[in-house]
């Protein structure tokens, strides 16, 4: 007889017999021989030698990724910066572009201000909105593996020479480096002497004089 | 000392605290002891208290309340644009808007303009001074 009502017919359908049916378990016990195929039992672990004194969770493994650095609008290729920290501040400087570490690459350049090819950090800069045409200067080369520290291997040392003080190694720029840093300045160099006074403006530095309101300043 | 600014109708004053700090307004009607209308050609016509207003000399020839067209080519008549410009109130007002605009750049070029004007003004003073002593 017809089921009179949906509800009937629900029960009909989620009846035992009937999701046995259709989960087709049928068919998984025909395909291993008559018998729902049984997982192998896991190994018995072995008593372990130490149970700890509380109950604690174990920690789980963090899946937060961060993210990239996000640029100041104001900062794009070819912004002058005013560097607020380290030994280079104060120093008006080229920004040329950000790195995927997320610091800025920039550049003196080294023959105006003698301030190297560097990364600094975005909070340590004030981006004017003075700008220099960058177009025709190559950046690919340099990336954060570029800058990294090289590792000083430690001779072992005998007994006597333990407690002699270790002479530094006067550390030289590899000759590379100074190449790229001649590469990179003499595109820059011709763009900058384009514009009249920038090379003065780069070659000084930037400080707060007496009457100066730098929250009422636009840089 | 009279007084030689009134507030009437047509008076052109600076707005010197608010909103709409530093606009040029034109009075075109009072509305009691303390407040007037006021008026200008790229704002909405409002009421503001005179204690806001700083009158100028400038004065145009308006009937009480005209429309906003009327306004425009009376104040076009006046050219009041151009007589709060070249007054030395008008043109100190501008400066002090160029000098805050300046840029770190724009700023070391005028420290540099000063220092060479600065050294042009001691070499013609040296000179004069060569003549007297001679």
């Amino acid at each position: 007889m017809a089921p009179s009502s949906k509800m009937a017919l629900g029960i009909k359908r989620a009846s035992r017999s009937n999701t046995y049916h259709r989960r087709g378990l049928w068919a998984i016990k025909a395909k291993n021989g008559g018998a729902f195929p049984k997982a192998a039992p896991p190994a018995a672990a072995a008593e372990p030698k130490f149970y700890p004194a509380d109950d604690v969770k174990p920690r789980t493994v963090s899946t937060r990724k961060p993210k990239p650095t996000k640029l100041r609008s104001t900062i794009t290729p070819g912004t002058v910066l005013i560097l607020l920290a380290g030994r280079y501040m104060g120093k008006r400087v080229v920004f040329l572009k950000q790195l995927k570490s997320g610091l800025l690459l920039i550049t003196g350049p080294f023959k105006i201000n003698g301030v190297p090819v560097r990364r600094v950090n975005q909070t340590y800069v004030i981006a004017t909105s003075t700008k220099v045409d960058i177009s025709c200067v190559k950046v690919d080369k340099f990336d954060d593996k570029y800058f990294a520290r090289e590792k000083k291997t430690r001779a072992k040392k005998t007994e006597g020479e333990l407690f002699e003080t270790e002479k530094e190694a006067t550390k030289n720029l590899p000759d590379f480096k100074k190449d790229d840093q001649k590469a990179i300045d003499a595109e820059l160099i011709k763009a900058i002497e384009a514009v009249p006074e920038l090379k003065n403006y780069l070659s000084a530095r930037f400080s707060l004089r007496d009457g100066d309101k730098p929250h009422e300043m636009s840089f | 000392m009279p007084f030689k600014r009134f507030v009437e109708i047509g008076r052109v004053a600076l707005v010197n605290y608010g909103k709409d700090y530093g606009r040029l307004v034109v009075i075109v009607d009072v509305v009691d002891q303390n407040r007037a209308l006021v008026d200008a050609p790229d704002m909405v016509r409002c009421q503001i208290n005179f204690k806001r207003l700083t009158l100028t000399d400038i004065k145009i020839d308006i009937k009480r309340v005209p429309k906003k067209a009327t306004l425009i080519k009376a104040m076009e008549e006046a050219d009041v644009k151009t007589k709060w410009e070249n007054s030395s109130w008008g043109k100190k007002l501008i400066v002090q808007k160029r000098r805050a605009s300046l840029n770190d750049f724009d700023r070391f070029k005028v420290m540099l303009a000063k220092i060479k004007r600065g050294g042009a003004i001691r070499q013609e003073l040296a000179k004069l001074k060569k003549e007297v002593a001679a």
